[in-house]
């Protein structure tokens, strides 16, 4: 396997994995900080909470809490549940407002029925795909840990996982245990085009039915009027109807633009002036 | 752990069918200021087995005056609200362990930080 270095799931169970090295670098390294609270974010965005109600969540594989510290800066309560000590020392030492426990998601989650109002994870559903010890059973382990999580939350919640999948019979295996154990809900990827910011996100519904949300930077968002033909600023180029435009002319640059939007990537606007020459200096 | 965790806690070792509620058997209990939210509390109070919550309340010796029943029209109760604030997120347990009620298995309970892992042959 060429990937197998690039992903921590292959180098050790996760309890081994998150030790003090790794859990000192989700305190310190803030680009790190940055990207988990980005996530963060997004996932409740998507939980679709209603608004201006604090509400009681479950954070599955907490960690250090920078997820948590979001849901509490948004006046809602917490519990967060992780497998590694290094990570929720630090979030200790980092004094969240959540409660923590120690647990292993494949073992269930041991709480009441109906309990959160919503459930979210960042990073740590891949987790359970892997067979650590002899005793596991990924599906067996998925299973158990959709069940019990599909009891403890209310009816008519939402549960979003952040995810890095490794492949599509992964997500294939994953979605599949969710839909056994009762769920409803799919897939949301936002940024498909591009390899750096696309993130996928399991949206899963308990007890009713509801419309998936539409990722970010995907064609379909995109328009806003399905019903009217789209204005466009550029001419018909016929001219380049087959293959690729000029290096360097105004169209190329405005494909090349319009590329990089799809990534998800920063770009001006178009304008006239897009293209243009500068005039001559001397 | 906050007592609102203890709330919804329950016993998932194998065979075991209610696990609930698990006794506490503390030995370091600290009460940690939070800011009061009325709206929550009231909003959890029909969630949380009021029986549970009393009844750890006084085996942690932070019960006070609480009502051994609910009181009625509790949302605008405020002293009431705020004392079940104080038993539902202020008390916590430090140092101790949780004791499933059928099958007698202990979950340690370090650094307010409750240990809910399972052996290989409970799971």
């Amino acid at each position: 396997m060429s990937s197998s270095c690039r992903r921590p799931e292959h180098t050790a169970p996760p309890d081994v994995f998150y030790n003090e090295e790794e859990a000192k670098k989700y305190s310190q390294n803030s680009r790190m900080i940055e990207i988990q609270t980005q996530m963060s974010e997004r996932a409740v965005e998507l939980l679709n909470l209603p608004e201006g109600q604090p509400c009681f969540l479950l954070d599955v594989g907490c960690g250090s809490g920078l997820s948590g510290d979001y849901l509490s800066e948004e006046g809602h309560y917490w519990v967060g549940v992780d497998i590694s000590t290094a990570m929720l020392d630090v979030a200790l030492d980092r004094e969240v407002d959540g409660d923590l426990l120690l647990g292993d998601m494949g073992q269930g989650m041991p709480f009441r029925p109906g309990t959160f109002d919503g459930c979210i994870s960042i990073s740590a559903l891949q987790w359970l795909c892997n067979a650590d010890k002899r005793t596991h059973s990924p599906p067996k382990r998925l299973y158990t840990f959709f069940s019990t999580l599909y009891s403890s939350l209310s009816r008519g919640s939402r549960a979003v996982f952040q995810l890095y999948p490794e492949n599509s019979e992964q997500l294939e295996l994953i979605t599949a245990q969710a839909m056994r154990a009762g769920f409803s809900g799919g897939m949301v990827v936002d940024y498909p085009n591009s390899s750096k910011a696309k993130k996928f996100f399991l949206c899963l519904f308990a007890g009713v039915t509801g419309v998936l949300p539409k990722g970010l930077g995907s064609e379909a968002s995109d328009k806003t009027v399905s019903n009217q033909v789209q204005y466009s600023g550029q001419r018909c180029r016929f001219k380049n109807m087959k293959g690729k435009s000029a290096k360097k002319g105004r169209d190329w640059i405005l494909e090349k633009k319009e590329r990089r939007r799809r990534q998800g990537r920063e770009v001006r606007a178009d304008t006239k002036y897009t293209g243009r020459q500068r005039r001559p200096h001397f | 752990m906050k007592l609102l965790t203890h709330n919804m806690l329950t016993s998932h070792v194998k065979g075991v069918t209610k696990g609930y509620p698990l006794l506490i058997k503390a030995t370091e209990v600290k009460v940690n200021e939070v800011e009061f939210n009325p709206q929550f509390v009231s909003r959890m109070i029909p969630k949380v087995e009021w029986s549970c919550l009393v009844q750890a309340a006084e085996q942690l010796g932070h019960r006070q005056d609480l009502p051994g029943e609910l009181v009625p029209d509790y949302e605008k109760n405020e002293e009431f609200l705020k004392k079940v604030h104080r038993v539902l997120l202020e008390v916590e347990v430090i140092e101790g362990c949780l004791q499933c009620p059928e099958s007698g298995r202990e979950f340690p309970i370090s650094r307010g930080i409750p240990n809910m892992l399972l052996n290989e042959d409970e799971v």
